[in-house]
């Protein structure tokens, strides 16, 4: 019997042997990180940031999006902007700033400034240029393609591509879930932002930030943690698994699990850890929830936990707390992380105590979980240099069954995206 | 500066308990080093692009009260803690030691610090910094009401986790 494959395709599925591989060159080749970028993240919707990051007029955020230096920032009328960061006499950033608020983005190099919206200012000495010089069209440039669904906003590189709306298919009702946690539908970025590095693939991360397989035996300190401090982790009857906490297919390469919560949302499901003097506030809020949504799609909000992956590089997990945290990959071996606390805008000064606290009990560079998702993503980076001798990773888990049946400890979501992330690079080929 | 208060400690008593503590950290003796905080300690890493953010408000690092902290140790403790396990080797530097003033009824001192950690299959990686302390006088003993290990990298970038305790 041959259970692997043969041959060097990237992904291999095999419907009647129950089996799905991925080939680990796709995690170390140079190659494949340079065709990525053309056929992955210069054609599909990537996150740039949210609407409550730039408030004013003038605000702006400097960040990469795709590789590329962008301004991310409210122009004088008050629209969003996603500018690209390079001045367009001889190329240096026009913005050198974290964040902040300007009234012109000035290039320190040879003093061109530009408009919060990107047009040409001024030109030192603008009479040396020749008749055909035109500044209206030497503007700073904007991405190709800035949409916004819902306050999050993002750009495509490809000026053909899909509407962001129509990109965003079934994932845009799980977004929806998780802006109905606010009365008025307002969520904001909030302050503080955890940007690390992990050595490992990107493409690790999309796996692990939605595998539940994993949760038993990389995270049991945090299980034990939650278990001292007086919280049931073991799942209550009828919610155990596998009957319910799916993973689902939403379309177009994104994903999500969706999962029973019993292990406490500071929305609107007390646990121990939050104190007794919550218990009034968290009913409080519950109670808010189901007035205006109406107690199924309150439950629908309130005890379940979801982890979204938008194709390619952006998770939203709501659960203990709500992270955005988008990813880039610098190198094979290595990406940048960039995460951030999502809350509702009209929070208690207490309500996002706690939901701060609790997203660190879990989550971010400190928390007691995902150092530990960081070290097994190196573990297997590390062991991918035998790549040549080891070439299969196994994602078959659930294969025997239906689609709409794989758990979310199955592997059929994280099949999901290979699936998505192999016709495009094939398209491309 | 509330000079009765501040007249009751020396810095060599705080250079004292801030070598003590380096030296229980970097070998990694932590039931130990919990004995030198008081019972409501917290200890904070703020982020790196909010260095002064309030924990109330702004997403931290860490942001531990005590009850987490205690729990950060057992779980520091735990072969199964896989970002510590095994150990990284940490050796830390602490200079410029100063009591800057004091609030309430604490004594506040500060100090540089520069962390060298080594860890198999990684980097060398050094965490540079300076620390903001909390003291105050217990049972005759100075203990460690709050810690605040304020980064100065711009971003964690190649820090990767602060699993260990800066
Ligand atoms: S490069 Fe910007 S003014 Fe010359
Ligand atoms: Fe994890």
């Amino acid at each position: 019997m041959n259970y692997q494959p043969a041959g060097s395709d990237f992904v291999v599925e095999n419907a009647a042997q129950q089996t799905f591989f991925v080939n680990r060159e796709v995690f170390v080749s140079e190659d494949v990180f340079e065709r990525e970028k053309r056929a992955i993240f210069d054609r599909c919707w990537v996150y740039v940031g949210h609407a409550s990051e730039i408030k004013n007029p003038g605000d702006f955020k400097t960040r990469p999006v795709a590789g590329r230096p962008i301004i991310f920032c409210r122009d004088g009328e008050g629209r969003v902007r996603a500018l690209i960061n390079c001045c367009r006499h001889r190329g240096a950033l026009v913005c050198r700033e974290r964040e902040g608020n300007a009234r012109q983005f000035y290039c320190m190099y040879h003093g061109w400034t530009y408009h919060p919206d990107g047009r040409l200012k001024s030109v030192p000495g603008a009479d040396a240029y020749g008749v055909a010089f035109d500044k209206d069209e030497m503007g700073l440039v904007a991405v190709p393609r800035l949409e916004a669904y819902r306050d999050f906003y993002f750009a495509n590189f490809d000026r053909d591509a899909i509407a962001l709306e129509r990109y965003l298919g079934g994932a845009r009702e799980y977004i929806d879930l998780v802006i109905d946690q606010s009365p008025s539908g307002k969520m904001q970025i909030i302050s503080g932002t955890q940007e690390y590095d992990i050595r490992a693939n990107w493409k690790l991360l999309v796996e692990n930030s939605v595998d539940d397989y994993h949760l038993i035996t990389t995270h049991s300190t945090w299980l034990n943690y939650m278990r001292n401090s007086g919280v049931n982790v073991t799942p209550p009857k009828g919610e155990l698994l596998p009957t319910r906490g799916f993973g689902r297919d939403l379309g177009n390469g994104h994903l999500t699990t969706d999962n029973p919560n019993y292990r406490g949302r500071p929305v609107a499901r007390w646990i121990s850890v939050y104190g007794e003097d919550a218990k009034a506030d968290i009913d409080a809020l519950r109670n808010e929830l189901v007035q205006r949504l109406g107690s199924a799609r309150a439950a629908r909000v309130a005890d379940t936990n979801r982890n979204l992956a938008i194709f390619p590089n952006l998770v939203i997990n709501d659960g203990s707390s709500v992270t955005v945290r988008h990813f880039y990959p610098i190198a094979p071996d290595r990406m940048h992380v960039t995460a951030w606390a999502l809350g509702p805008v009209e929070e208690t000064e207490a309500q996002r105590a706690r939901r701060l606290h609790a997203f660190l009990t879990f989550y971010g560079p400190g928390g007691f979980a995902t150092p530990d998702d960081v070290a097994a993503l190196e573990a297997a980076q590390l062991g991918f240099a035998a790549w040549r001798e080891v070439r299969w990773s196994d994602l078959s888990r659930g294969m025997a069954k239906a689609r709409d049946q794989q758990l979310a400890t199955d592997e059929g979501h994280l099949r999901v995206f290979w699936r998505k992330w192999n016709e495009l690079m094939e398209a491309r080929a | 500066m509330n000079e009765m208060l501040a007249s009751t400690v020396t810095r060599a008593e705080v250079e004292d308990l801030f070598y003590h503590e380096a030296d229980l950290l970097d070998s990694w003796r932590l039931d130990e080093w919990l004995t030198l905080l008081t019972d409501d300690a917290s200890y904070y890493v703020p982020p790196n692009d909010k260095p002064d953010a309030d924990a109330r408000f702004a997403l931290f690092t860490i942001a531990d009260d005590i009850v987490r902290l205690r729990e950060r140790v057992i779980r520091l403790k735990d072969p199964n803690c896989h970002a510590e396990y095994p150990l990284s080797r940490t050796r830390r530097l602490i200079g410029n030691v100063r009591i800057t003033g004091v609030d309430g009824d604490a004594i506040l001192a500060s100090a540089n610090f520069i962390i060298h950690r080594y860890r198999h299959n990684d980097l060398q990686r050094v965490f540079v910094g300076q620390y903001r302390y909390k003291l105050k006088r217990q049972g005759g003993r100075l203990k460690i009401a709050e810690r605040r290990a304020i980064l100065d990298a711009e971003e964690l970038g190649l820090l990767g986790s602060v699993s260990f305790i800066v």
